[in-house]
């Protein structure tokens, strides 16, 4: 059981790291754009700044806890 | 070679170096206090399961139809991407220590000569896992951006190539030197390469998600230049913000 925590906090470190606002938006932009695609519309224009917009918010939130 | 090959080439190598650069730390400081022979064994080991991993992910991809492994490979380029990005703009703006290589090295020796000696299979053991461990760590981060990188584009042995320059670079450089490499700019290698790991994710997750991107590969570069200017604004904003908040005469 310990083994299987320690190998799932090194998995949750590698890919969600310290943010997992990050993680989440990042899941929800990109469910939002296969949405907007599949249903017509060519929504190359979202991703980059809703990328943009989280990491804006991430180290702005890092920044003011320190 | 395309824009995208190019770059591709370049975030392998970097990520390698900047990684195998903390890596090589930990090699050094185990190697001097603890002898060499456990501890180049230990970083042999690491490198056969790191190669192996390559090996076997790497083919198994392609049976992946591009557009689910693009939208896979974008979102967790994104996600591991960002974290370097961010940690990147706050050490930059004065919000998070630098990595200090020369006090990792000094840390390491301090360690090694601290630590029990336990023989097993023939080998110091505390050499040869630390410094298995070291290389496995460092090089899983390796590992995983050479086979998203190589995967999406269909260019594994491209990215595989630039990693590998990047290790023997390296390890040539730390013999040469005989210690830590302290002067290689970390932070600037990780910002970019940071950059480009976000950028590619961007591009690729949507790809994967259904878009089809004006002037295709040019959009990466157009991402690649927005990410790199907010970036920018960001370490400029934050450091002022820590400046202003610095109690006054905190300078002197």
């Amino acid at each position: 059981m310990k083994y299987l925590q320690a190998f799932g906090r090194f998995w949750w470190d590698f890919i969600v790291g310290d943010d997992w606002r990050v993680a989440a938006g990042l899941a929800v932009a990109l469910g939002l754009t296969a949405a907007l695609t599949h249903s017509g519309v060519n929504a190359w224009w979202l991703m980059p700044p809703a990328v943009g917009a989280l990491l804006a918010g991430s180290v702005w939130r890092a920044a003011s806890r320190d | 070679m395309s824009t995208s090959e190019v770059l591709i080439l370049l975030g392998a190598f970097s990520a390698s170096a900047v990684e195998m650069v903390e890596a090589l730390t930990i090699v050094l400081g185990v190697g001097v206090v603890r002898g060499w022979r456990s501890t180049l064994i230990g970083v042999g080991a690491a490198a056969i399961v790191l190669a192996a991993l390559v090996a076997a992910l790497g083919p198994a991809l392609t049976y992946v139809p591009i557009s689910t492994l693009r939208l896979i490979v974008g979102a967790l380029l994104l996600a591991f991407g960002m974290q370097w990005l961010r940690k990147a703009i706050l050490r930059s703006s004065g919000h998070k220590a630098m990595h200090d290589e020369d006090e990792a090295f000094r840390r390491e020796r301090t360690e090694a000569a601290a630590a029990g000696r336990e023989e097993k299979a023939g080998l110091d053991w505390y050499a040869f896992t630390v410094s298995f461990k070291g290389v496995l760590l460092e090089g899983l981060e390796v590992v995983f951006i050479v086979i998203s990188f190589g995967s999406a584009q269909g260019r594994l042995g491209l990215a595989a190539a630039g990693a590998a320059a990047a290790v023997v670079l390296v390890t040539v450089a730390g013999v040469l030197i005989r210690g830590p490499l302290e002067r290689v700019p970390e932070n600037t290698i990780k910002f970019a390469v940071g950059l480009l790991l976000t950028s590619f994710g961007c591009f690729w997750g949507a790809e994967g998600a259904g878009v089809d991107w004006p002037g295709d590969e040019l959009s990466l570069l157009a991402v690649l230049g927005f990410l790199g200017l907010l970036s920018f604004v960001l370490v400029r904003v934050l450091r002022r913000q820590r400046l202003a908040l610095r109690p006054s005469g905190a300078e002197a």
